[in-house]
Order: C-alpha cells, then structure tokens, then sequence
C-alpha cells in the first residue's frame, strides 16, 4: 500500500452518500473537498511506527446498514453491562454505522443541552457543526487521514452544552461493532460553553473477534471560558480492524479538559490525543491505559500544548505488552514562547510482560519560555521481582501476585473512569487480555 | 504442636557466603529472639527462610514437621504456615492494602470457600482497631507512603490477619517510637500461643522489653556462638557484646571476618 493508492470512494460516491444520510446540504461540499485533498495529502508519520504497509484506504465497504433498537433492553449484553439501564437517561447508542437509539432527559433538553447524532447535528444544528467540525481541532489538511475521515464520516455524535449548564450525571456513548465488514468513520464533537461542565463517556465494542474494515476516528473537545469537559473512552475494537484514532482538545481561559482513555483494541491502532491550552490558566490532564497483545502494533502519542500563561498539563500513560506486541509511547509536553508560568508534567511506564514484545517511552519536552516548569519520569520495566516475593510471601500464588500487580500498574486510570458499568468493563478487559 | 527446624544452614547471595552453619529448633507457644550486632547475618536467615530470590541456599534443611521448606515456592512456604515480617516491606501501587490482604486470606482458603466480604471487614476493622491504625489505610494502596511506623504496623496486622504457625520477624523494632512499639508489642503478644511461634531477630534488647522471649541466641559471623534464657539478652543490655566477643575469642564479628 502506498501513498497514491487510489481510494475507495469517488467524489460522486460521497456526495449521494450525503444525500443518502439526509445530512446539511453543505457536508456534500464539505465531503467532496475533503476527498480532493485526501487524495494528495500525505500520510502522517508517527514516530518510530512504519506504517507505510498498514491498510487505511481499502475497506470491504464505506456503510452498512443495520438494525436500531426500540429499548436499550434490546442491546447485546456486553453492551448492556455497560449502562445502569434504569438510570442513564442521556445515551447514544451507533450500531455499526447506524444511529440506533437516542435519549436526553427532559430536564436537559430544557436547558438547552443537544445529544444527537452527527448526521442530524448537520441539519437540525447546521451552523454550530459548520462552525466547529474540522475548522479550528483537528483540520481536514493535517494529513491524508484526517482528510480522508473528513469525506467518509459515516458516524458519530454532536454534543453542546450551553452556557452556564452544568450536567451531573455523565452523557454515555456506545458504539456498537458487530459487522465484520463495516468500517468507522466516526466524528465526536463536543462543545461546552462557558462555565459549563459535562462528562462524556464513549465505548467502542466490537462483539466479534475478527474484523476486516478500519477505523478511523476523530473526536473535537471544545471547553470555552471555565467550563469543565472530563472524557472518558474505552476503546476495544477487534483484531483484524486498523484504527487511527485522533482526539483533540482545545481550552478557553480556565477551561479544563481531563481524559481517561483505555485503549484496548485488539489491531493495529495510531491513538494521538492532544489538548491545546489556549486560555490563559486553562489546565488538562491526560491519563491513558494501553493493553497489547499477540503481534499488535500501536503507536500512542499524547501531547499538551502550552499557548496561554499559567497552563497546567500532567500526562500520566501506563501500559501492559505481552507477546509479541509493540508500543510506542510518546508523551510530549510542548510550551509556546509567551506561555509564562506554564507547567509540563509528564509520566510513562510500560511494564513489559514478555521478552519478545517492544515498549519505547519517549518523554519529550519542547519549551520556547524562560519562566516555566516541567517535568518527565519514564520507564520500561518487568514485574518486580521483589513485588512479587512480598506478595508471593503471603501465599499469593505467582500468577494471582502478577495479576495484582498489572491490575494496581494500571489502576490510576482504571478509577478515573466515571461510570461503574464503564469501570468494571475495562477492569474485566484488562483481565482478559493480560491472561 | 508444630516444629520448624534449621539445620547447620549455608546461605550465599551474589557468590558471598553470609550464614555458615545455622542450627534452631523453635516450636510452636515459643518465642525466640535472635540477637546480633550489624552484619552478622541475621536478616539473611530471616530472608533464606521465606525464599527471598536473591539468596541461595548452599547446603543445610529448613523443615516444617518434617515438610522440606526448601523445595517449596514463596507462596508455599506461607500457606505451610510461615511468614516474615519484613525489614523493608515491598509498595505496591494500585493495589489497596484490604484487596491485598482478602487475596492473602483467601489463599489460605479452598476455591469456594473463600471468606465473606463482610466476615473478612469485620475482621479487618477489629485488627486495624487494636493496632491502632486509621481507618483509611485498608483503602490505601499497600505501603505506598507509609511512614516507617504505619509499614511495621501493617506488617504486624499482615501477621494477624494471617495467623501463621511461625512467624518471623526481621527488626520489627527498627525506627518506631516507643509508642508504636508497644502497639506492635502488642500485637505480638496477642499472637502467642499454642499454636503460634515466633523468631524476633533485632539487635536491640529493648524489644524485649515489650516481648519476653523463651530463648535467645547470640549470631555472629554467621553462625550462633551463644543461646540462652531471656537473662542473656538483659545481660547484653548491660554489658554489650564484647564479653561474647572475648569469651569467644572473636574480634570481628561481621561475616566477612573468620574467627
């Protein structure tokens, strides 16, 4: 697979899909300028990961149709674990590439609150989505990826959360893979005005072991003045399926976003997750859990960017190789000249579970500003031999010793999770991918 | 009655002879102190009988009524009834000190018959309550940010919650207070009995204050050149080590020096 790699889709394909999904008028526009760039745009080239041979252009097909559901008892179960059925009132559930239930309390639909899928968001919400989708996040031309989700979106959810409203009660998200042929092109965009706070907590479950498509994923963040966005995500995608997943924040002034991500997906997946503090005093914490296994390739590139003064940034990575799986970690803390008073901290560890798998933990700090503090702990380490004597010591067999020991390693983001069901899901995702 | 014996024990860690020759027989409703200036060996017994991964036994047995503690793995060795108390326990992030302490007990235990989480709290909260522990450190993770008083107290509710047939315990006494180190006598104390042993090792006599010991036994160079009743200890209290030393004819007591 090379970069000229004719792609799957032409310009007449995207605009009747357009027409198909009976979105805003100006998506086909959008879409088909998309399409014009991705065909000459370059790939991205994460650090240290050669994915020239990785397959992001070709997919069995752009969409599938498949079934909504009337009530959310009508889930698969994996996926029902996940919700407090009787409770959340606020969820999107996406069934392959159909949206397939919607719920918003009446409370919050009162306040102005929007939970909605991408494609109505372009209708119903068409000047707000116009104003933030690709525009000043993630942008089309950043590469042939980003250009390429652009012309395929085929999923996704739109969120806005109006001035003033602060939500409790967490907005819950799952996308449902069940289709071994369907293929993710979905778009998260989340926009929290000033002084509001909500917390999104997205799932990405594939039902199946084996998948043929490919994801490629990108969520937008948006906190204006002092409003708060806490960001949950468990991704666990199957093996077989290619994901590039690209996340983005952007902060107003005292704004704060916080990310717990559990990347679990079993294929080959290029997560980047990127937070620019913007307004002076804005703030971001990055927290993220990685799991690999069998001859999985990942790249993870986690990145806060210091623009306004007194920005503050903690970006905390733990991960778990087993096998012959590989990660590369790269943290970046990166401070603009001007953003005095900043503050960059950074930790990634990788706990290396096999001699045949690779960890590479690359703390990186690029600082333009004199007045500013910073800070970086790495490791690539094996379980501690003496973690284990002490434990084993009590009668702790070895293998429940070493469980203890993976579970506690990726605990701080485990608990950031807001959502029990959420919580309980990865903690059991952990367990099974590390047996 | 139970009885946990070494015998003529040879102990090297990285290619070092350390112990040459250690012999002791403890039973159980026994308490014995093993006393000692530094670099005697003393941790290292206590270290070769739990199966620390770093030192080796050359030759000598270790037995449990006869069971060949040798052969067994770490975590075997625990549940055939020993455990250590250690010098410098192991933190272990994430992992909370009641979870920590449920696996242990339930390790004891048949799959299926695994001890109720109620059961397991009162039980946990009454042995917090003795030692005089807060409450929070059953939720915090194992260790992590003890002070040097909270990590020997823990130690001790380890050793409670286990209830070992033998228990060894390596300078318990090391950096507590004189408070904490009555609550941890107390512990102690609270473990005696039929069907509990205990090998102190410290090379204070204060300890012993708290703690009276059945016998007590000098090591240096890596051997035991004295044992006796708890009057030795308060006679090395009095007089310090030299006399052994004299009467021995020894004038290095560390390993490295031979008699």
């Amino acid at each position: 697979m090379t970069v000229e790699t004719t792609l799957a889709l032409t310009e007449q394909d995207v605009r009747s899909y357009s027409a198909n999904v009976e979105e805003a008028a100006w998506m086909a526009d959008f879409r088909a300028s998309a399409l014009a760039k991705a065909e000459v745009l370059a790939m991205p080239k994460p650090d240290k990961t050669k994915i020239t041979n990785w397959n992001f252009t070709e997919f069995p097909s752009h969409t599938v149709e498949s079934s909504i559901y009337a009530t959310l008892s009508e889930l698969p179960t994996e996926a029902i674990e996940l919700i407090d059925e009787e409770h959340q009132q606020n969820i999107y559930v996406q069934h392959n590439n159909t949206p397939a239930f919607t719920s918003l309390s009446a409370e919050l639909q009162a306040q102005g609150v929007i939970l909605t899928d991408i494609f109505t968001a372009t209708r119903e919400h068409s000047e707000l989505v116009q104003k933030y989708l690709m525009t000043d996040g993630v942008k089309v031309n950043e590469h042939k990826l980003t250009a390429l989700h652009a012309a395929m979106i085929n999923g996704g959810v739109f969120i806005y959360v109006p001035k003033n409203v602060v939500i409790e009660d967490p907005l819950q998200v799952l996308f449902i893979h069940d289709n071994e042929k369907a293929s993710l092109f979905n778009h998260v965009l989340i926009v929290a005005e000033a002084n509001s706070s909500v917390t999104y907590v997205e799932n990405y479950l594939s039902t199946m072991e084996h998948a043929e498509g490919q994801a490629n994923i990108v969520s937008e963040v948006f906190a204006m003045d002092n409003a708060k966005v806490v960001y949950g995500a468990v991704d666990v995608l199957a093996e077989g399926l290619t994901t590039y997943v690209n996340r983005r924040g952007i902060t107003g002034p005292h704004a704060r976003i916080e990310w717990a991500l559990g990347l679990m997906n079993d294929g080959n997946t290029i997560s980047e997750n990127i937070t620019h503090l913007v307004g002076n005093g804005s703030s971001s914490d990055m927290k993220t859990v990685v799991v690999g296994r069998g001859n999985q390739k990942q790249n993870f590139t986690s990145e806060i960017v210091h623009w306004g003064l007194d920005t503050d940034a903690f970006i905390l990575k733990h991960g778990v190789m087993k096998e012959s799986s590989s990660a590369i970690f790269n943290g970046i803390g990166r401070i603009a000249k001007g953003a005095t008073r900043s503050n960059a901290v950074q930790e990634s560890r990788i706990l290396m579970l096999s001699e045949r798998g690779r960890g590479d933990a690359n703390p990186i700090l690029l600082i333009d500003e004199d007045d500013v503090t910073a800070g970086h702990a790495a490791s690539v380490g094996r379980v501690d031999p003496l973690q284990m004597y002490y434990l084993m010591s009590r009668g702790i067999s070895k293998e429940e010793a070493e469980r203890l020991i993976i579970h506690g390693f990726l605990a701080p983001v485990v608990s950031k999770l807001p959502i029990e069901g959420v919580r309980k899901q990865l903690t059991e995702v952990i367990e099974r991918k590390v047996r | 009655m139970a009885t946990l014996e070494i015998k003529d024990l040879h102990v090297q860690i990285e290619g070092k002879e350390i112990l040459k020759g250690v012999t002791l027989t403890i039973n159980t409703n026994e308490v014995h102190a093993i006393m000692g200036p530094n670099g005697t060996g003393k941790s290292t017994l206590a270290s070769a009988i739990m199966g620390h991964p770093k030192y080796e036994v050359t030759s000598g047995s270790i037995t449990i009524d006869g069971e060949d503690v040798l052969a067994m793995e770490v975590d075997e060795r625990a549940k055939a009834g020993l455990f250590l108390a250690m010098q410098y326990p192991s933190e272990i992030t994430g992992v909370t000190n009641a979870d920590f302490l449920r696996s242990g007990v339930n390790a004891r235990r048949e799959e299926g018959d695994e001890i109720s989480l109620m059961k397991f709290i009162r039980e946990l909260d009454s042995k917090m309550d003795f030692l005089e522990m807060d409450e929070d450190m059953a939720t915090r993770y194992l260790n992590e940010g003890f002070s040097g008083g909270e990590k020997k107290r823990n130690e001790i509710l380890q050793l409670m919650m286990l209830k070992p047939k033998f228990a060894v315990l390596d300078e318990i006494d090391s950096g507590l207070d004189i408070d904490a180190l009555k609550v941890v006598s107390k512990g102690i104390n609270e473990m005696r009995g039929e069907g509990f042993g205990c090998l102190m090792i410290t090379h204070y006599q204060r300890l012993l204050n708290y703690i009276e010991p059945d016998q007590v036994h000098i090591i240096m160079q890596g051997r035991i050149v004295k044992s006796g009743g708890a009057e030795l200890a308060s006679k090395l209290e009095e007089q310090g080590y030299d006399w052994i030393k004299d009467e021995l004819g020894i004038e290095d007591e560390t390993v490295g020096a031979e008699a």
